[in-house]
């Protein structure tokens, strides 16, 4: 697929910089391996209950993020080690949080589901599908109240766009003209059950109609086309336009979470998307026809992307477990 | 210091706490404008502006979400739910979310916010309006839950729920909006929060109640003393989380109890002062502990309503039977 052709920027205006293209190709490849390493250490026994992996939709967090500032605010669903990644949080805590160790972001106590970062302004990681999107509402509206120039981006799949929650923050957002930015990610299964046999309209982005939400579907599988069209999202919600929504066309090659049969769909559906759609190998493409990286340069990129997440699972593994007074923690504010 | 029914000393905590704090927001359905349907947040719309007080669409799960959202920012949402029964939809929020932040977050995010609802029977309203649940969000971790049964009470618990940085279940009984006036001085001053209130002292038996059926009580020890029992009364005003010590002291006293509440009995909120008696006062107990509640239905239709709830000839009759054991 030839990314350039389907983007809407005109032909003469570069659409990134040589040095944030090569970024956005190492972040990308950052979740990728990182969530390699979940699955192989899920296999292992070193991460227990659930485990829900990014791979296959890197290019919608990574393009989103490029699109917004440290300030903003970023929310979305279970499927969130990505989002994670790509707001700058710490691999090494991340990956502790999946073993549920100490040294994990919400030390121990949160899992692959629940984790958060103030300083980055990740507001989770939610195990209820849909309830983070009237949340994500709520945060925008403090934006608001406090005269913050900031956005909320809020995450959430294509299983999500079914409840009534989703429509209830709809009507909110577009009554007072919140910034926040709506981001479906059709990655075409709610768990191991096509949208076409779960929704009676397929087409997400119409979905704030109703409400006089504007709305597009994004190749999400190019970074490129996710952040111009995550740019003209932003850049509505941020100058008191109100809600905007983004459907993004996306594919997760791996199961619903670790346990999935994948009954619902074939083999040669999920190799056609890997060989022929997949969000790195696309920039990477981009990298050598510009002439920007060649061979030799991705492949160190990637040894040292490697290193990093070789890092964090040695640290996942070695961090303590938590305390059995920690059971007793965080509950109420103690006295 | 004048003499207030207990919604206007409410609503004189609201205009406090929103005098006191920016940060603190009301929302809810018809809450603005129109200054709510037992008129709790009149003039507060005009005083503080459509920014600080919010009529929201007919929306509880999604006004309950996006409060969390206000709270995980560090403003502190007041919402109102216009009755109990309208609660049902929101509790994906409370309990999968708000309840939550702080344990998940491990206290980096704490979701200070109040849900405001008129609970319990008494009006003639029909179930979903008259209902009381606070078992089931006293089941729940990481919320308190708060029912205020006097003018002054409910304004110094309400300041200090919405000043507590964990989320409350505030219930406001509708039968004691406007049943009576007590004297309230808006002075700023917060209750204590987790505490009970011996509000009469005794020495035969003890009469645990909560909310409206706090005044049964108090009629209950009135009838009792004429018969020359001596009743202690306790308010419980928090139960969770619960003064389990204030009631065992209590018992300790008098080796008596009894429990009354509104809400259904089986596992209603009885079951756990019973069980906390079983436990830390059994050697201490004379007589059972009884539960005067309300009966294992729907709450019924007006005309059946005073048969359905407890009142202080049920409560009385109850204290009168512990009474009979020496």
């Amino acid at each position: 697929m030839a990314i350039a052709a389907k983007r809407k920027g005109k032909a003469d205006e570069p659409d990134a910089a040589p040095a944030d293209l090569l970024r956005y190709y190492r972040e990308m490849l950052l979740i990728r391996r990182f969530e390699e390493k979940a699955g192989q250490m899920y296999g292992m026994g070193l991460i227990g209950g659930f485990c829900h992996l990014y791979i296959g939709q890197e290019a919608v967090v990574v393009g989103m993020q490029a699109a917004i500032t440290p300030q903003d605010a970023v929310i979305t669903s279970y499927r969130d080690h990505g989002h994670m990644l790509a707001c700058g949080m710490d691999p090494a805590g991340v990956m502790a949080e999946l073993t549920g160790r100490r040294g994990g972001y919400s030390r121990g106590k949160g899992g692959s589901m629940h984790m958060f970062s103030k300083e980055k302004n990740f507001y989770g990681g939610h195990g209820i599908v849909a309830a983070q999107v009237p949340i994500g509402t709520g945060l925008a509206f403090g934006f608001k109240y406090r005269g913050q120039p900031n956005v909320c981006l809020t995450y959430f799949g294509d299983g999500a766009v079914n409840q009534g929650q989703v429509y209830e923050s709809f009507n909110m957002a577009q009554l007072w003209k919140l910034p926040v930015v709506y981001i479906i990610e059709n990655n075409k299964y709610g768990m191991g059950t096509s949208v076409e046999r779960a929704s009676a309209t397929t087409e997400f982005h119409q979905r704030g109609a109703a409400h006089g939400i504007p709305g597009e579907a994004v190749d999400g599988m190019d970074v490129l086309a996710v952040k111009e069209a995550g740019e003209r999202a932003v850049a509505h919600a941020r100058t008191g336009k109100g809600p905007y929504i983004l459907e993004m066309k996306t594919y997760r090659y791996r199961g619903h979470s670790m346990s999935d049969p994948a009954k619902y769909r074939s083999k040669e559906e999920v190799e056609r998307m890997r060989t022929q759609h997949d969000p790195i190998e696309q920039l990477a493409k981009v990298l050598g026809e510009r002439g920007i990286a060649d061979e030799a340069t991705l492949k160190k990129l990637d040894r040292e992307v490697k290193d990093i997440v070789s890092a964090a699972a040695e640290f996942a593994q070695n961090s303590p477990e938590p305390d059995p007074a920690e059971l007793f923690t965080d509950v109420l504010l103690e006295a | 210091m004048t003499a207030l029914p207990m919604v206007e000393a409410i609503r004189l905590a609201l205009g406090r706490a929103m005098e006191d704090d920016p940060d603190v927001v009301l929302l809810g359905e018809d809450v603005g404008l129109d200054g709510g349907v037992f008129r709790a947040t009149d003039g507060l719309f005009k005083r503080f502006g459509e920014q600080r007080v919010l009529d929201t669409p007919l929306s509880e799960a999604g006004i309950a979400g996006l409060a969390v959202g206000l709270a995980a920012q560090g403003l502190r949402p007041v919402l109102e739910i216009q009755f109990t029964g309208f609660i049902y939809p929101a509790l994906d929020q409370i309990v999968n979310h708000a309840s939550r932040l702080r344990t998940r977050t491990r206290g980096r995010l704490t979701c200070p916010m109040v849900v405001r609802s008129p609970c319990g029977g008494g009006i003639r309203a029909v179930e979903h309006h008259s209902e009381s649940p606070e078992a089931m969000f006293a089941h729940v971790p990481g919320l308190r839950v708060v029912i205020p049964s006097s003018a002054r009470r409910a304004y110094g618990l309400l300041l200090a729920a919405i000043r507590d940085p964990d989320p409350v279940v505030f219930l406001e009984p509708t039968k004691l909006y406007r049943l009576s006036k007590e004297e309230v001085e808006d002075d700023g001053t917060a209750l204590p929060l987790d505490r009970c209130f011996v509000l009469r002292e005794g020495r035969d038996v003890t009469i645990v109640a909560w909310g409206a059926m706090v005044h049964e009580a108090l009629d209950a020890a009135t009838r009792l003393a004429a018969a020359g029992v001596s009743a202690e009364v306790i308010d419980v005003a928090t139960l969770k989380p619960l003064d389990a010590g204030t009631i065992v002291a209590s018992v300790a006293k008098t080796g008596r109890c009894v429990v009354a509440h509104e809400a259904p009995l089986t596992a209603g909120y009885g079951a756990e002062v019973a069980a906390r008696l079983a436990e830390h006062a059994l050697l201490n107990l004379i007589a059972p502990v009884v539960r005067v509640a309300g009966w294992d239905t729907v709450m019924p239709l007006p005309r059946l309503e005073h048969h359905y709830l407890p009142n202080a000839a049920r409560i009385a009759a109850a204290a009168r039977k512990v009474m009979t054991f020496r």
